[in-house]
C-alpha cells in the first residue's frame, strides 16, 4: 500500500508548533462580551434568595441571567436546568450568570451577588445513594421526560439499570468449585484536558444562532439547542476549531446553553464563555467514579463458570450521559473472557458530586480494574500463573459476549495473541516479586482488556470531496481534531483509494455544521471506522464520476478505465490518458465545448444491525467490533514508605490495521499515561458535605514530564472486515488495563489486596493497616 | 460601591524583537495582554495559576509564565512568543517525532524547550526533567516530547 501504515507527516504539525493553530478562545472580536459564572459553594441546598444589586451597579454590567424560566436539560433524562432553580445539587453548579464588557468587569459583578442557601443532607457515594433510607438527589424524577432505553426508579436515586442475565446463574454456581469476591471502589475525577471549556455565541438580525464551542459534538449542540430553546435547527451554526484535549469531557452539552442563555440575555450579541481552571473541574462533567463487586467462580482447572457483579456508577448530580456510561459498562461487564453465566446490574446513581460526561475508555477502565483485579485474586486462590487464568479463559470468535452477541473472526481481535506477544514482551514468566535493593522490590502485574462502543444506533458520519482545478482533493468530514489525528488518518484512506499523493489531499480542520457533513461525535474511538467508510464511499462515488467523464472522452467503457497518479488511463493502454487536473473540473474541448463541471464526491456511513439492549437480560448487539488487547507494568516498590516507580508499562493492542505507525503509538501511549495517572494518582477529594477540596492543577495533579515510564507498545493485526483497511478503533484502549495492572503489581509489592484508586502511598499505607478479610 | 478601574495607561512592549506602543490596565497579566491586545494567540490559558505551563514565553532568554506576570512588569524586557520562533530545530523535531497531538501545551512546551536548549546545550537528563516539569501535556506520554529535545541537544553535541 502507497500511505496506509506510513507515519505521515500530520496535517496539522506547522499550525500546531508555530502557535498559528486556533482554539475557541483564540478567536476574538472588539464586539464580543464576556460572561462569568456564580457558582454553589455547597453539593446539596436549596435557594432562598438571589440578591444582584450590588453586581448590577458595577460598571459594564449588561445582563445577570438566573435559573428562573430555563428548560429542563439532559441527553438521557431531562433533569438539569441549565442555571439550578430553587435547589443545587453539586459543588460548582451554575446558580447565576453575569455578562459584561468586560471579563473583570464580569468577574467582579460574579463576587458581588449574594445568595442565601440552606444546606441539605448530602449523598457523597454511591453506596450512599443505594441505601434505601439515603437522602434523594432528584424527588420527582417521574415527571423527567426520559430517553428511550433508559430506566430510572423513581422515588431512590437509580438514574438508570442495566440488567445483565446470561445463562443460568444458578448452574454457573454449582458448576464452579472455587470462587473469590472482591469489593473496589474510586471517586469521580477529572479530564483534566490543557484547554479550559470555552464558547461563544450570538444571535443574528435574522435569527440565526452562531455558536463557537470547544466541543467534541457540535451536532449534538446544534439538536440540542433547538429542541430545548425552540429554535429551528436549521438557523443553528454551530463551528469548533481544533479542540486542545478532550477525552469525553467535551462530549456532553454544558457551557454551550450558557452562552447562548447569555446571548439570548443582551439582544443576541456576541458573548464569550471561557471556564477557568477550578470551573472546568468543578463545573464542567467529570470522570465518573465506581463502586463494584465482583464474584467469580470457576472450576480447579481455572475455567470460569460464573460472574456474579454489581456495578454503583457514581453519575453525580444529574444524568447527563452516565446511563448511557452504565450501561456501556454493563455491556463488557467481565473482561475479555468466554463465561457462559453471567448475572450483572449496572447502576447509574444520582449523588451530590459533579454529575460525569463520558471518559476515554467509556466506562471500560472503571469495570476492568474491578474485574481484572478480581482475576488477580481468582489466579492467586487456584494458584496459577495469573497470565494463563487470562489465557485459558480467554473470549473467541465462536463464543458470545455477556449481551450475547456471536463472536466471529471479524468482529472480534484475538485475545491469545495479544497474551502471546505480552508475555514475550514483559519476559514474563508467572508472577515474581524480586528483591531489587535493600527496601525494595520489583514486580509485574498484567490484564486484559477489550472494548466496543456503544454510540446511538442510528450515528453516522459522512465525508464530502470536492476537487480543485490542480486535481487535488479538499475533504470534508464532521470529525473534530481533538488531538487523535483523525483527519491525518482520514486523508491517507483517501489518498490510498484515490491513489493519489498524500500532499494532495487538503483536509479542512474546523467543523461547520452547515457545511460539514455531520458525524455523530467524536467519541468511542469511532472516527476512524466511521468516517473512513464515509471517505472510501466518498472516494469510490468521486472515482466514478472521473471515469464516466473520461469514458466519454477517451471513448472507452468506464469498466475499462483504472486511476492512479492523478491519472485516468486505459487499463490495457496507460498511454491512453488524461490528468485529473483536466477533468475534475470539468472538460474543454478544442473548440470550447465543455462538459462536466466540478467534481464532488459524497459519502456516509451508518452502523449496521445495532439494537437496543432487552430490558430484562441486556441481550442486543450494541457495538460494532471488540479492540482486545494485553497490558502490564512492571513497579519498583519501597517497603518502608510506600512509594513507587512505574519503571515500564506494556500495550499490546489488536489494531487490525495499522494506518499511521507513530499516531497509532502516540495515541495508546498518551492513554497509558493518562490511564497510569488515573490509577495511580488522580481523584477528587470530597469533604462530608461532598465538596470538591482539589480544584487546582496543583492540588489535582496529572502525571508531569519525568514521571513516565519506558513505554513497550506492540501491536496485532486481526482485521476488521467491515472497516477502512480492517483498523480497528484505538483511542481509548492503551488506558483501559492500566489501573487494573497498576493494582495488580502492587498488590503482589505491597502482600496486600488494592481495591481502591489511586494508589498513592498513604492509600497502600492504610490498606496493609486493615485488617485483612 | 467597589471602584473599578479600566483606565488604561500607555506601555512600550518589546515583543519578539519589535517595539510595539499599546495601553493596558494597571492589573493586566502579561497573557491577556498578548493574546488581546497584540492578537498573538499561541500563548494559551490554562490555569492563569503557573501549574500547566501552556502560556510559557521567554522573557530575557529564560522561560516565564506569562500569567504569573502583570503587563507593567515586562516593560523594558526581551519579549519572545511563540509567534517569534521560526523554523527552529525544536519546532521541526516536535513534527518529526510527532510531540503534540491535540496542540494546545504544545506552544508552551516548545518554548521551554528552547529555552533550555539555548540555556543549557549540555543538559543532562535530570537537567531536562526539571526544565520541563513545569508544563503538562495530557495527550501525550511524554516520551514523545523527551525524544524530540533529546535529539535536538544530540545535534548541538556534534557541532
Amino acid at each position: 500500500m502507497r500511505v496506509i501504515g506510513k507515519s505521515v507527516g500530520r496535517k496539522d504539525a506547522e499550525e500546531k508548533v508555530t502557535g498559528a493553530a486556533k482554539y475557541t478562545d483564540d478567536y476574538i472580536f472588539n464586539n464580543m462580551l464576556h460572561a462569568r459564572v456564580v457558582c454553589s459553594p455547597y453539593a446539596h441546598a436549596l435557594i432562598n434568595s438571589i440578591d444582584w444589586s450590588k453586581a448590577e451597579k458595577v460598571p459594564g454590567v449588561r445582563s445577570i441571567v438566573t435559573g428562573v424560566g430555563l428548560p429542563l436539560t439532559g441527553e438521557e433524562i431531562r433533569d438539569r436546568s441549565p442555571i439550578a432553580f430553587k435547589k443545587v445539587r453539586y459543588h460548582g453548579e451554575v446558580v447565576a450568570l453575569v455578562v459584561a464588557d468586560h471579563p473583570a468587569q464580569a468577574a467582579e459583578a460574579a463576587s458581588l451577588i449574594e445568595i442565601s442557601y440552606t444546606p441539605l443532607p448530602v449523598v457523597n457515594s454511591p453506596r450512599q445513594a443505594f441505601q434505601p433510607d439515603s437522602p434523594l438527589v432528584h424527588e420527582h424524577m417521574e415527571a423527567y421526560e426520559i430517553n428511550v432505553n433508559v430506566y430510572p426508579e423513581p422515588h431512590t436515586n437509580v438514574a438508570h439499570r442495566t440488567k445483565i442475565r446470561k445463562g443460568n446463574i444458578e448452574k454457573g454456581r454449582m458448576e464452579s468449585d472455587v470462587f473469590v469476591e472482591g469489593s473496589f471502589s474510586f471517586a469521580p475525577s477529572d479530564h483534566a484536558a490543557m484547554e479550559t471549556r470555552s464558547c461563544f455565541a450570538e444571535i443574528r438580525p435574522n435569527g440565526d444562532v452562531i455558536i463557537t464551542s470547544s466541543s467534541q459534538a457540535p451536532f449534538m449542540i446544534k439538536k440540542l439547542i433547538s429542541s430545548y430553546f425552540g429554535v429551528e435547527i436549521g438557523k443553528i451554526i454551530v463551528n469548533t476549531p481544533l479542540v486542545g484535549g478532550a477525552y469525553g469531557g467535551k462530549a456532553s452539552v454544558q457551557w454551550e446553553f450558557l452562552a447562548y442563555i447569555a446571548a439570548k440575555s443582551v439582544e443576541g450579541r456576541p458573548v464569550k464563555i471561557l471556564y477557568s481552571r477550578e470551573e472546568d473541574i468543578l463545573t464542567a462533567p467529570v470522570h465518573i467514579g465506581l463502586d463494584a463487586t465482583v464474584k467469580l467462580g470457576c472450576t480447579r482447572d481455572g475455567i470460569l463458570k460464573s460472574a456474579e457483579i454489581l456495578y454503583l456508577f457514581d453519575g453525580g448530580a444529574y444524568a447527563d450521559k452516565s446511563p448511557d456510561l452504565s450501561r456501556a459498562a454493563a455491556v463488557d461487564c467481565t473482561g475479555p473472557y468466554h463465561i457462559e453465566n453471567i448475572w450483572c446490574d449496572s447502576l447509574c446513581m444520582y449523588t451530590n458530586h459533579p454529575y460525569a460526561s463520558p471518559f476515554r475508555g467509556f466506562g471500560h477502565s472503571e469495570v476492568h480494574f474491578a474485574f481484572e483485579r478480581t482475576m488477580d485474586m481468582l489466579a492467586k486462590k487456584l494458584k496459577i500463573d495469573p497470565l494463563e487464568l487470562r489465557y485459558i479463559n480467554a473470549i473467541q470468535p465462536g463464543d458470545t459476549t455477556p449481551t450475547q452477541v456471536l463472536l466471529n473472526k471479524s468482529n472480534v481481535g484475538n485475545v491469545r495473541a495479544c497474551i502471546d506477544k505480552l508475555k514475550e514482551l514483559m519476559d514474563w514468566n508467572g508472577e515474581t516479586k524480586i528483591e531489587s535493593g535493600k527496601h525494595t522490590v520489583r514486580t509485574k502485574g498484567v490484564a486484559c482488556i477489550w472494548k466496543t462502543s456503544t454510540i446511538d444506533p442510528n450515528a453516522s458520519s459522512g465525508v464530502i470531496l470536492t476537487f480543485n482545478p490542480d486535481g487535488s482533493v479538499n475533504l470534508m468530514s464532521g470529525v473534530v481534531e481533538i488531538g487523535t489525528g483523525t483527519k491525518t488518518v482520514l486523508a491517507q484512506i483517501l489518498a490510498e483509494r484515490l491513489r493519489l499523493d498524500y500532499d494532495k489531499i487538503h483536509v479542512k480542520m474546523k467543523v461547520n455544521t452547515q457545511t460539514t457533513p455531520e458525524h455523530w461525535k467524536t467519541v468511542a474511538s469511532r472516527g476512524t471506522f466511521m468516517a473512513g467508510r464515509a471517505v472510501l464511499a466518498a472516494a469510490d462515488d468521486a472515482i466514478l464520476q472521473i471515469k464516466s467523464i473520461a469514458s466519454c472522452i477517451l471513448r472507452v467503457r468506464v469498466e475499462d478505465l483504472e486511476i492512479d497518479s492523478g491519472k485516468v488511463f486505459v487499463r490495457e493502454e496507460p498511454g491512453i490518458n488524461l490528468k485529473f487536473e483536466d477533468v475534475v473540473y470539468g472538460y474543454t474541448y478544442p473548440n470550447g465545448n465543455s462538459i462536466g463541471g466540478q467534481i464532488i464526491g459524497r459519502g456516509n456511513y451508518i452502523l449496521r444491525h445495532m439494537t437496543y439492549l432487552d430490558a430484562d437480560t441486556g441481550a442486543g448487539k450494541p457495538g460494532p467490533e471488540w479492540t482486545v488487547g494485553a497490558q502490564g507494568v512492571e513497579v519498583e516498590y519501597n517497603t518502608i514508605n510506600h512509594t513507587y516507580k512505574v519503571v515500564k508499562a506494556y500495550s499490546v493492542i489488536d489494531i487490525g490495521q495499522v494506518l499511521n505507525e507513530k499516531t497509532a503509538r502516540g495515541q495508546v501511549m498518551g492513554a497509558m499515561s493518562m490511564g497510569l495517572s488515573f490509577g495511580g494518582r488522580e481523584t477528587f477529594y470530597f469533604d462530608q458535605h461532598g465538596r470538591v477540596l482539589n480544584h487546582r492543577l496543583r492540588t489535582y495533579r496529572p502525571l508531569r514530564f519525568g514521571e513516565q515510564p519506558e513505554y513497550a507498545v506492540e501491536f496485532i493485526h486481526t482485521p476488521h472486515m467491515e472497516a477502512a483497511y480492517g483498523a480497528r478503533g484505538v483511542g481509548e484502549h492503551g488506558l483501559i488495563g492500566m489501573p487494573a495492572v497498576l493494582g495488580n503489581s502492587l498488590s503482589l509489592a505491597a502482600g496486600v489486596e488494592l481495591n481502591h484508586l489511586p494508589l498513592i502511598p498513604e492509600q497502600i499505607w492504610r490498606a496493609k493497616r486493615r485488617p485483612q478479610e | 460601591m467597589h471602584d473599578f478601574p479600566l483606565s488604561k495607561r500607555r506601555i512600550i512592549l518589546n515583543i519578539n524583537s519589535e517595539d510595539v506602543d499599546i495601553y493596558i490596565r494597571a492589573a493586566d497579566l502579561l497573557l491577556d495582554t498578548i493574546r488581546e491586545s497584540l492578537g498573538l494567540t499561541g500563548s494559551k490559558p490554562g490555569c492563569l495559576n503557573g501549574d500547566c505551563g501552556a502560556c510559557t514565553i521567554i522573557l530575557d532568554e529564560k522561560p516565564m509564565k506569562s500569567c504569573l506576570m502583570l503587563t507593567l512588569e515586562a516593560e523594558g524586557k526581551k519579549i519572545m512568543t511563540i509567534e517569534g520562533l521560526k523554523n527552529t530545530p525544536i519546532q521541526k523535531a516536535f513534527i518529526e517525532h510527532f510531540a503534540f497531538q491535540c496542540g494546545y501545551c504544545t506552544p508552551g512546551f516548545i518554548m521551554n524547550c528552547h529555552s533550555l536548549i539555548k540555556n543549557q546545550p549540555n543538559a543532562d537528563p535530570h537537567t531536562i526533567k526539571e526544565w520541563l516539569q513545569s508544563n503538562i501535556c495530557r495527550c501525550t506520554g511524554y516520551q514523545e516530547i523527551e525524544t524530540a529535545v533529546l535529539s535536538v541537544l544530540r545535534k548541538d553535541y556534534n557541532k
